[in-house]
């Protein structure tokens, strides 16, 4: 069963088309990853996908709901989430506070209990603490919890946007680039806890990423993107052997 | 150095950290409340003058320091708190009822005005704000038949069990609850989820939206609490001021506003408290150094809002924290002390943001 799905998406920027017709679906529980290079039209995908930019045609499918008049803000709330390219995390907050705003959609008080902080108000930030650890625990950010972000290595920056990203209980997680600026290890790291992400929790994960024994090791199938349009869609082997991606792409 | 060993949820909830903080913020609270055995009328009613300006200063904290939005045309709220309190109590309604409805119409005002405004960004923010300030002080010169107009308005005084506003420890005292009040109301916000959509809003805007946070909504509930605030302020420095002119609420008190929060410290509550007294008292301070300085620049007459701009841009290049943060800083040497680093506070260098999300 398809969980998401891109309908003939079109989008233009004054005469320039960043996405030409793409179509796709993601199967639930799928690693699926979409590479290219650079200005092919993956970051703009992601966009469209989070109601950042318009699509002058087509549209998307979620659950088999239309999302693409959905309002940004309500992605979230159907079970969306994602990273950004360019750390987009709260800098001048703690790893608790940024992470506790993951549970933003979750929230159930107004304003006027929250003035007075009634007992309902500490019942839900106790309730978004719990869920909060289990995610600290899953990445292993205990060390971290009280810390600015403005003083962590970047690694670890990447691992609290993603645990952020894991704190909205999303169905479907959209990580850009989540390798990029990681060591070696950090990478391992991170492809073990995408497998854990999809095996244990659950949840489907769209990528974009560059490192292709990166790509090859986790992803079930790839899609590669060039100049706005599909190349090729299909398993890592075939998308590896597949001669315009080899020339798009790898260079050959 | 204190070491806290955190084992429940709650203490990362509470307001008070640790047993430290419950009993230096309770000494506090007792110095001040016994502060009109030590100081006479005059202090008294400069204390209670900074006690409003406090408030206020929250107000517009939680605005431009918490969720970074800026307005400099705060002077607004003021006017229409002071102003609406002053022409209920005329009406003869009591102090206790227009206080609320003080707080409700600023907290109206300031989101009808917040939806349209805040969907412009940084600059043209500023300057429509600046318009507004200017707009408020129109509407207080032409509606003649509810403000005065140019002749002013005075304020009832009202009386409570023989004690008039006009007795300035009772005055006193009712600047500080309402600043106590205040304050605990801030930080309840603060430590909720509405503030913590403030400060997501602050820091990155497309993160937040990604979250869940409606932009619009958060920002204009941002203006509306700030206003709430800020009107709270004016309703006591109407009785502060005990006559209302029009031309009180001008471009400077939105200035000094602004000069309260930088000086005091950016996205603290700690700061607005800092930068209250600092303003409240820099009058007093220009005007002892009159007498000592050259008639020729001691008697000049804008040398009050010249030295005003000078701190203000001497804060934003020297010390951006404000005084809260240079606080931090010193405890934190003392703390450390033999072996404290002066590049504990460097800022590390921020990874490039470009505009691509």
């Amino acid at each position: 069963m398809s969980l998401f799905e891109v309908k003939n998406v079109t989008v233009s920027f004054g005469g320039v088309k960043a996405l030409n017709d793409v179509s796709f679906s993601v199967n639930k529980g799928e690693i699926f990853t979409i590479i290219g290079p650079n200005g092919a039209g993956k970051s703009t995908l992601f966009n469209v996908i989070s109601r950042i930019y318009e699509p002058s045609k087509g549209q998307i499918y979620f659950n088999e709901e239309n999302i693409s008049k959905t309002k940004p803000h309500n992605i979230s709330r159907l079970g969306i989430a994602r990273t950004f390219q360019n750390l987009e995390l709260f800098e001048n907050a703690t790893v608790l506070q940024n992470l506790l705003l993951g549970r933003h959609i979750f929230k159930k008080t107004n304003l006027l209990s929250e003035i007075f902080f009634t007992p309902k108000s500490r019942q839900q930030e106790y309730e978004y603490r719990l869920k909060v650890e289990e995610v600290i625990d899953f990445l292993d950010l205990q060390h971290y919890r009280d810390t600015l972000i403005n003083g962590l290595p970047y690694g670890v920056r990447k691992n609290v946007e993603l645990a952020r990203a894991l704190c909205t209980d999303p169905q479907l997680l959209l990580l850009d680039e989540p390798s990029s600026g990681l060591t070696n290890e950090e990478t391992i790291d991170l492809g073990f806890w995408m497998k854990d992400i999809q095996s244990i929790l659950g949840i489907t994960i769209i990528m974009i990423e560059h490192d292709m024994s990166f790509v090859n090791k986790v992803s079930d199938r790839i899609l590669a993107l060039n100049y706005g349009k599909i190349l090729a869609t299909g398993l890592p082997d075939e998308i590896k052997n597949n001669a315009d991606v080899k020339q798009a792409y790898m260079g050959e | 150095m204190r070491f806290i060993f955190k084992t429940k949820y709650s203490q990362d909830i509470n307001i008070a950290r640790h047993a430290g903080d419950k009993f230096w913020y309770s000494l506090l609270i007792l110095v001040m409340a016994m502060m009109p055995l030590f100081l006479d009328d005059f202090y008294l009613g400069e204390i209670s003058y900074i006690c409003i300006l406090s408030i206020a200063g929250i107000g517009l904290m939680i605005l431009s320091g918490y969720t970074g939005l800026a307005s400099l045309g705060h002077a607004a709220f003021l006017g229409i708190g002071a102003y609406t309190h002053a022409f209920l109590l005329t009406n003869g309604v009591p102090f206790l009822v227009s206080i609320p409805i003080v707080i409700a119409v600023s907290f109206l005002v300031g989101a009808v005005i917040g939806i349209p405004i805040l969907r412009l960004t940084g600059m043209y923010l500023a300057i429509a704000t600046l318009a507004l300030g200017f707009i408020a002080e129109h509407v207080f010169i032409k509606w003649e038949h509810v403000t005065g107009g140019n002749r002013g308005m005075p304020v009832p005084q009202p009386e409570f069990m023989g004690i008039s506003f006009y007795n300035s420890i009772f005055f006193y005292y009712v600047c500080l609850i309402f600043l106590i009040v205040s304050m605990f109301a801030a930080i309840n916000i603060l430590r909720s989820p509405t503030g913590r959509a403030f400060v997501a809003i602050r820091d990155s805007e497309i993160a937040a939206q990604s979250l869940g946070v409606n932009l619009g909504l958060y920002k204009a509930l941002s203006f509306a609490v700030s206003g709430a605030f800020t009107g709270l302020a004016g309703a006591l420095l109407a009785h502060y001021i005990g006559y209302l002119a029009p031309d009180i609420f001008n471009i400077f008190l939105s200035l000094t506003l602004l000069l309260l929060i930088v000086v005091g410290g950016m996205g603290s509550l700690h700061g607005t408290v800092f930068g209250a007294i600092f303003v409240g008292f820099l009058p007093q301070l220009i005007a002892i150094c009159r007498d000592y300085l050259p008639s020729s620049i001691g008697s000049q007459p804008g040398l009050e809002p010249m030295l005003f701009g000078l701190i203000l841009v001497f804060f934003i290049l020297y010390e951006p924290l404000g005084i809260y943060g240079r606080w931090v800083k010193i405890k934190l040497f003392f703390e450390l002390f033999p072996t404290y680093k002066s590049q504990t506070f460097k800022k590390q260098k921020v990874f490039t943001k470009s505009d691509r999300v």
